[in-house]
């Protein structure tokens, strides 16, 4: 039976558990929920994920929320590369990166993407620019470390791609469509593991779900 | 087998997380104390071990990690994975169940409860001013995010339990995902806003059954409510 996993692809964190299902190849299904009639918040959904958040995923029996433990779970039932599940070592590595983009990366440009992309459209606000700027300012110490770190081995984890970089995805590319884009071109290693893993087909596959629901 | 070391200050609540797992994993390890007020984080020596300046950082023979969560896996995968909802009994189902808990307490819990302790303990001792109307509305906050809490813990623990959940993950058994909360915990129960417990009895048995474990007692032995800052020997 195919997994449903609930929620709009133009969400990053759905966007998060779509790439890995594409790179597990596992059979899955998208269930639209419509936040405009705060289908979110409805008895229903709620019963998926008590915070009326998405994404939701729906295996059989078992209900999971939050995406990084959804994409570990997905990645895991399907041995896949990407969470070096038999190297105790590398594995710490693909948690360390993971927690790093939750806190470092995630954290600055989620308040960077409502202010300069969906408050100005969804709810025709203003961008804080003070708020914007001291946020960029965080990214920027952020991607200091990261061009660092890329500079001595070919992904954030070691030489090998796992979660950890993918999990940037969703994010990053909603940082190119801002007008702060550019903020990446002081970090050329940054940007190029960026545009490498934007050109990847699971990728480019779901990015083209993220535009047809934006 | 040269003993585990860990970098940080004791009363800092992550660092709390990573020894209750070295506690609970029965391990050697040796704490390595920083000095937050000295500014250790910031030397060069420690950002060669974590280049983002934080604490805790676990250093195993030529590994060093940091970020509390992903030391707490590493500790527990090599020495305690039941903890995980792995080993003996467990599976990818069940470590999922913890893993989604685990993400559940920074992004909801710790989004709530942090502000409250830091404006209410710490500010007036770092020259910051409380904000009254941060801390009102993370009280809101957090009050909706226990009573998710208390619902979770009201539930079945799992497939052939009848009674309701003693662990947040729901395995029937204590997972890393119950003990990621309790060292915020500790010192929320020390604010005026303990109270707010009171309305949550599933979440208050909880937390009052793990505070009885010996890791438990041991760590935050070491925890003084006030942050040290009474006591003069603050971070």
């Amino acid at each position: 039976m195919a997994m449903k996993v609930y929620g709009l692809p133009m969400s990053t964190n759905v966007a998060r558990v779509l790439v890995c299902l594409e790179e597990a190849g596992a059979q899955y299904e998208v269930v639209p929920i419509d936040f405009s009639t705060a289908e979110h918040k409805s008895p229903e959904h709620t019963s998926r994920n008590p915070f009326g958040q998405v994404p939701a995923l729906q295996d059989g029996d078992l209900i999971l929320f939050e995406s990084r433990a959804i994409s570990k779970y997905v990645l895991r039932k399907y041995s896949s590369e990407l969470v070096k599940e038999h190297s105790i070592s590398d594995s710490a590595k693909v948690d360390v990166w993971l927690e790093v983009e939750s806190r470092h990366f995630n954290e600055p440009m989620s308040v960077v993407i409502y202010q300069c992309l969906i408050l100005p459209v969804y709810f025709g606000g203003q961008t804080d620019v003070k708020v914007v700027e001291e946020k960029l300012e965080k990214l920027k110490k952020t991607f200091e470390v990261y061009e660092e770190r890329l500079s001595r081995s070919k992904y954030l984890a070691g030489d090998f791609l796992s979660l950890a970089d993918l999990s940037h995805f969703p994010t990053a590319y909603y940082l190119l469509a801002t007008p702060h884009a550019a903020v990446l071109d002081e970090f050329p290693l940054v940007k190029a593991w960026i545009s490498d893993m934007l050109a990847r087909p699971t990728v480019k596959k779901v990015i083209d779900m993220m535009k047809a629901t934006a | 087998m040269a003993p585990m070391k860990v970098y940080g200050w004791l009363v800092s609540p992550w660092m709390a997380k990573v020894l209750l797992c070295l506690e609970e994993a029965g391990v050697d390890y040796q704490v390595v104390p920083l000095s937050l007020s000295d500014g250790d984080h910031r030397r060069p020596e420690h950002l060669a071990r974590n280049p983002f300046g934080q604490i805790p950082v676990l250093e195993d023979g030529d590994l060093t990690l940091y970020q509390s969560h992903a030391i707490a896996r590493y500790i527990l995968g090599k020495h305690k994975p039941e903890l995980l909802g792995l080993g003996e009994g467990g599976g990818v189902e069940e470590s999922a169940m913890v893993d989604m808990w685990l993400e559940v307490e920074p992004h909801q819990y710790e989004a709530a409860m942090k502000p409250i302790v830091w404006h209410c303990i710490v500010h007036q001792h770092v020259g910051l001013d409380r904000d009254q109307a941060v801390v009102d509305e993370c009280v809101r906050k957090l009050k909706r995010v226990l009573e998710v809490y208390e619902a979770r813990l009201s539930s079945a623990a799992g497939s052939g339990s009848p009674g309701p959940s003693r662990y947040i993950a729901g395995g029937g058994r204590v997972s890393l995902a119950d003990l990621s909360h309790l060292p915020l915990m500790h010192y929320f129960a020390a604010t005026e806003y303990a109270g707010v417990l009171d309305a949550y009895p599933r979440v208050r048995a909880w937390w009052e059954a793990l505070r009885a474990r010996p890791s438990v007692k041991k760590v935050m032995a070491a925890m003084p409510t006030d942050f040290g800052f009474g006591s003069g020997s603050s971070p």
